[in-house]
């Protein structure tokens, strides 16, 4: 398998138009909880992680899921799309892990029409019928996009793999995370090690310190990954990849991106 | 009869009670802030690896309505990964109300709960204090089980926590 890696999540404005070479970040507001709560959960684009200055998350309607601990989906309450940030509410209720999700998949198309070009998005059903199979200067490209967090009411408990696309399947819990110590996760590509896939981490709160400080790691031949996090903060991270593993013939890639939030815990 | 007195006076000389004991004496500082609420405070035994030989005391709000007090166990960070997020409270002989500011003592028994018996070695008497709209505290003292002669091991919290004794008596 061939992985490139792309620094910026570029991949992801497949799937978020507002986004295109900016970040996407999901920030809950609390990643530990000791009993069942509401937790308010915001979504943007921007350059600088966690902080509110470019543009809100779309898609959110479409895309976002909350899986409880017993694999039932929570509904998210008072979804507010502003300009600078999504906002909603998720009532947790049961002990363990819920698993937030922004995840899409689907093929983008452009090709012209005269001096028209025109554009599509889509499955592969909505590819064969909408794009004409003669179509001139056609670029087709896939994507497999997940952007997620997440967030513990009591116990921790498994976090079970999707199986598909880029993710990171977790070897130390996501929220057992303390400064100091070490955490290890792996990469996989439908469900198959990511080996020399580079991941990208930054710690929020840029704003107020001059360099950007971010780390750059790369996963090992099993597609693991060992951070020890510096210090506590709410971490911003991000791993690409690109593979020919398309549905449509036409498309040149499918491109997979991964985005992930971290809360790191004081010891 | 006459067997018996020779052990029990051999016992008596090198063991004067009958199981090792282990005392706590912790300080809530008093604290001049405009919004005071009092510590909630976690006492466990660790070992060298991190892992639990004994959930001693939590002190949390156990009077509000729904159970609310528990929301805040888990500003007690280390104790809630290490044991509370593992069990459900309250805990009889280990939970109780939050303290006053002064000083508190509290003292437990080898083989008695909630120490138990602990095998010979290292361990770590861990005190962490949290507080509504204050700080958060961990304090740790380093001490050898079970202990050869009575000792004393005195430690001092900065912010949530003030003079800590721990008093070990074989």
């Amino acid at each position: 398998m061939k992985l490139k890696l792309a620094l910026a999540a570029l991949t992801l404005s497949l799937q978020f138009s507002t986004a295109q070479a900016h970040s996407v970040w999901l920030e809950p507001s609390s990643t530990v909880l000791s009993k069942a709560a509401y937790i308010t959960v915001a979504g943007a684009a921007g350059n600088d992680k966690f902080h509110y200055n470019h543009a809100a998350l779309r898609g959110l309607n479409e895309n976002f899921t909350a899986i409880a601990p017993d694999g039932s989906t929570v509904a998210p309450e008072n979804l507010m799309a502003g300009k600078l940030r999504t906002v909603f509410d998720l009532n947790l209720t049961q002990s363990g892990t819920y698993r937030l999700a922004v995840a899409s998949e689907g093929i983008m198309a452009s090709w012209k029409e005269g001096e028209q070009t025109k554009r599509f998005r889509g499955n592969a059903e909505a590819f064969a019928k909408d794009v004409p199979a003669n179509a001139t200067d056609l670029r087709v490209n896939e994507g497999v996009n997940r952007l997620e967090t997440f967030v513990t009411v009591g116990k921790p408990t498994d976090i079970k793999p999707i199986g598909k696309g880029l993710e990171l399947v977790p070897i130390t819990h996501p929220n057992d995370l303390f400064a100091g110590e070490t955490a290890t996760f792996r990469f996989v590509v439908d469900g198959k090690p990511a080996a020399g896939l580079e991941v990208l981490i930054m710690r929020g709160g840029s704003r107020y310190r001059n360099q950007l400080e971010e780390i750059k790691l790369t996963t090992d031949a099993e597609g693991k990954f060992s951070i020890k996090w510096p210090e506590a903060g709410m971490y911003w991270l991000d791993a690409d990849a690109q593979d020919d593993k398309t549905t449509v013939p036409q498309a040149r890639e499918r491109r997979l991106s991964y985005v992930a939030t971290f809360e790191v815990l004081p010891q | 009869m006459r067997r018996l007195i020779p052990l029990l006076c051999t016992g008596l000389l090198a063991t004067p009670a009958l199981a090792a004991e282990l005392k706590l004496d912790i300080e809530v500082p008093r604290l001049n802030v405009a919004e005071y609420h009092r510590p909630y405070v976690a006492v466990w035994i660790e070992k060298p690896d991190n892992s639990v030989a004994a959930n001693l005391a939590v002190w949390y709000d156990t009077k509000m309505r729904n159970d609310e007090g528990t929301k805040w166990l888990k500003d007690m960070r280390q104790w809630w990964r290490r044991i509370g997020r593992d069990v459900a409270v309250p805990i009889d002989g280990v939970t109780s109300a939050t303290r006053a500011p002064g000083m508190h003592s509290i003292s437990f028994v080898e083989g008695k709960s909630p120490l138990g018996k602990l095998a010979a070695g290292e361990y770590r008497l861990q005190i962490e204090a949290a507080r509504e709209a204050g700080g958060r505290e961990l304090v740790t003292i380093p001490f050898q089980w079970p202990p050869k002669q009575a000792l004393v091991e005195k430690a001092k919290g900065e912010h949530e926590l003030g003079a800590l004794s721990l008093e070990l008596k074989p």
